[in-house]
Formats: structure tokens, sequence, C-alpha cells
């Protein structure tokens, strides 16, 4: 190899660290601009912290709260609470719940802000966490009494 | 590294390897999801539902290593100027893409019973949608472009600035809330998937990687054996303007 054609591979190789770097850094920046608009959802202590006018489309994330959810007369209507441990909203929402939908677990859902009343979800989506366990296993836990719900921070 | 850099080397080696490499893959593949599909337990949530993680988690996993081989190989192919270097990033592309399209169906098939949709603009979802894009812009590249040199320079720019998209599909469940669940085998504090199921899971990631240089090491030999042909084919054309 010559010298002169190996200061020009040295010379590529700076100048693609030196490009990818600059491109690294960009990007950050503008996804760290653009955080808000990248989360698909907001907290409950979002919404009581932030002043969002009425009638605006958000989503809304959180955990089923335990004992809250219920049925209204018609079948078809659910009312719940979710939580993000500090702040609690009431949702109503009428329509079907996805197969991971109950309480304690992480749902999304989606609706206009009303100042009034509870928040009337258009559609509600169900997250799962990490978690995966084989069904005997949680049953031998939970007789043997040491399962533990996960950690709300985490399944949010 | 310049000895296996020969193309008539590299093809003699991997026609001796890749046998083997498909013939394991696809005991790995049989044992893995014989394994996964039927004989690990039920999850406490989803039932059986949850089984598709078995292709759903090794399709994901491949879509982005298959990238990052790409852009290392680009970036030896636009550094050291090494023809294998570009043909491997080539070869790789559609098998990634297809890897791509495997992850981002098995999840929607999934996540319309257990999510309540098929599709959200989340950002682990949309990144992986842009993997895709990207490797379709890469095989474009090489499609659109006749003078090989220019092609493959032009196409490695390409992998290497998509290359920014990898970390992003990998810590967006954790930079942003996303509907997407977050990491459960690489992540700290260790995997958070039972070993029952754990282990047929690695097994089947175990057969996509081996699957995956299978395929690459065929498409490599074809590239480099439809060069050689036209090579030839040129010599001919020549020879016979010479005599005519």
């Amino acid at each position: 190899m010559t010298t002169r054609a190996g200061k020009r591979k040295k010379k590529r190789l700076y100048l693609v660290l030196t490009s990818m770097t600059i491109l690294v850094l960009a990007v950050g920046l503008v996804m760290t601009a653009l955080e808000d608009s990248i989360s698909l959802f907001l907290d409950p202590s979002d919404l009581a912290e932030r002043d969002i006018p009425d009638g605006q489309r958000i989503r809304l994330g959180g955990l089923v709260v335990d004992g809250s959810f219920n049925k209204a007369d018609d079948g078809l209507t659910y009312h719940f609470d979710i939580t993000d441990g500090a702040e609690t909203v009431s949702v109503i929402y009428k329509g079907a719940l996805p197969d991971l939908f109950r309480e304690g677990q992480g749902v999304v859902v989606e609706g206009e802000t009303r100042n009034v009343g509870p928040f009337v979800a258009t559609e509600v989506l169900a997250k799962h966490d990490e978690n995966y366990m084989p069904k005997e296993v949680i049953e031998s836990l939970k007789e043997r009494g040491v399962y533990q719900e996960t950690n709300e921070e985490e399944n949010i | 590294m310049h000895k296996f850099a020969n193309p008539a080397r590299f093809l003699r080696i991997s026609k001796m390897i890749t046998p083997w490499c498909f013939i394991l893959s696809a005991l790995s593949l049989c044992v893995g999801l014989y394994w996964g599909l039927f004989i690990a337990p039920e999850d406490y949530q989803m039932g059986s539902a949850y089984r598709i993680i078995f292709v759903h988690v090794p399709s994901s996993y491949m879509s982005m290593f298959c990238y990052g081989f790409m852009a290392v190989a680009s970036a030896v192919g636009i550094i050291w100027k090494h023809p294998l270097a570009d043909q491997s990033a080539r070869a790789a592309a559609p098998i990634g893409a297809v890897f791509t399209a495997l992850a981002l169906f098995t999840g929607s098939l999934w996540g319309k019973p257990m999510w309540g949709t098929y599709w959200i603009w989340d950002a682990r979802l949309t990144a992986e949608l842009v993997l895709l894009f990207l490797y379709f812009g890469y095989m474009a590249v090489w499609e659109a472009i006749d003078d090989r040199a220019k092609a493959a320079r032009i196409a490695a720019i390409v992998a290497l600035v998509g290359a920014v998209n990898i970390p992003i599909i990998k810590f967006s469940v954790d930079w942003w809330n996303t509907l997407h669940q977050p990491a459960s085998i690489m992540k700290s504090g260790g995997a958070s998937i039972h070993p029952d199921m754990l282990w047929p899971l690695l097994i089947s990631i175990l057969a996509f990687n081996l699957y995956f240089v299978t395929v690459l090491l065929w498409r490599i030999q074809s590239l480099i054996v439809r060069r050689q042909i036209r090579g030839l084919q040129m010599r001919i054309a020549e020879e016979r303007q010479n005599h005519g």
C-alpha cells in the first residue's frame, strides 16, 4: 500500500466519523425539541398541570384504578378511573374493550378535553407490560402469598 | 481480512459453509418454534396469544441487526473500497426488508386483540416503519444507478444516514411514552420473561440469525457470479469486435 492511498483512506475514515457525529447530534436535537409530539399520551398529572383548551383531542395514559371499573345498565357504557399515582381522571367510554383491559392494567384513552364531568373516551387501548409469566407460576406465587402486583411506575 | 476479501477465495469458503448454516438454521427453527408454539406454558394474561413473540421478536431483532450489518459493511466499502463489502451490504438489504415487514405484520396481528388496534403512530411502530422505507430506498438506489461504483457510494451513504434510526427504534420505548411495551430481554436487571418461555425464544432468535447468514452468503455468491458473467460477456463482445 502506498502512503498516498493510506492517507486517502484515513481521510475518508475521518470524513465518515465526523459526518456521522454531526448527523447524530442534529437528529438528537430535533428529537429533544419534538419530545412532546413524539410521546403518545399525556399523564393525568400533565392534564392537571397544563392549561389545555376545551375540545382538543388528546390521548391520556395511566393505570385503571382497582375497584373503579363498572358497567352501566345498557351493558355497553363503561366507567373507570385512570391514575398515574398522583392525579386521577374519571373516564366514560362506550364501545368494545380490548382483551388486556382490566383493573390495574395500563391503558391509553383517546377523546376530547372537557372542563366539566368525566373524560369522554372515543377509543380505549390496553398496554401490555414487559412481563411474561406462566399461569401456573403466578398461581403458586399467589398461594404462597409472595405474588406482588407489578410496580405502578413501571407499568405506565 | 484481506484474504477473505478476495472474491474467488470467498466463493470457495462460503460454498463450504452455507449448507451447514442452512441445516443448523432449519434444525434450530424447528426446535425453537415447536418448543415455543406447543410446549412452552401459556402466559398468565394473554393465554396462547403471546406465542406470536416466537416469530415477532426474532424478526424485529433481525430487522435491526441486518441494518447494522449493512451500515458497517457500507462504511468498510466507503473507507477501504472493498467491492466485497459493497456486495455484502447490497445482499443484506432485501433480507432485512422481509424481516421488517414480518415484524410489522406479526405485531399488527397481535395488536388488534390485545391493544385494541392494528396500528398506532407511536414512536416504536413509526420508527420500525421508517426502517422498512430505508431498506426500500437503499435497494432503489442500487437499481436506479447504472454505474456500479457510483451506486455503491450513494447506497452506502443512504445506509449510514439511516443507521441513526437503529438506536431510535431500540430506545424509543424508554425515551418516549409509547403503546408498545418496553424491552423484556435486553434490559437492566435481567430478562422479565420466565425461563420456560425465554429459552425457546432465544433458540428461535438463533435460528433467524443462522437463516440470515445462510441467505446472505447465497445472495453474495450470486452477486459475485453475476458480476463474473457480466465481465465475461463484455470480453466476448470485445473479442468479436476485434475479429470482425
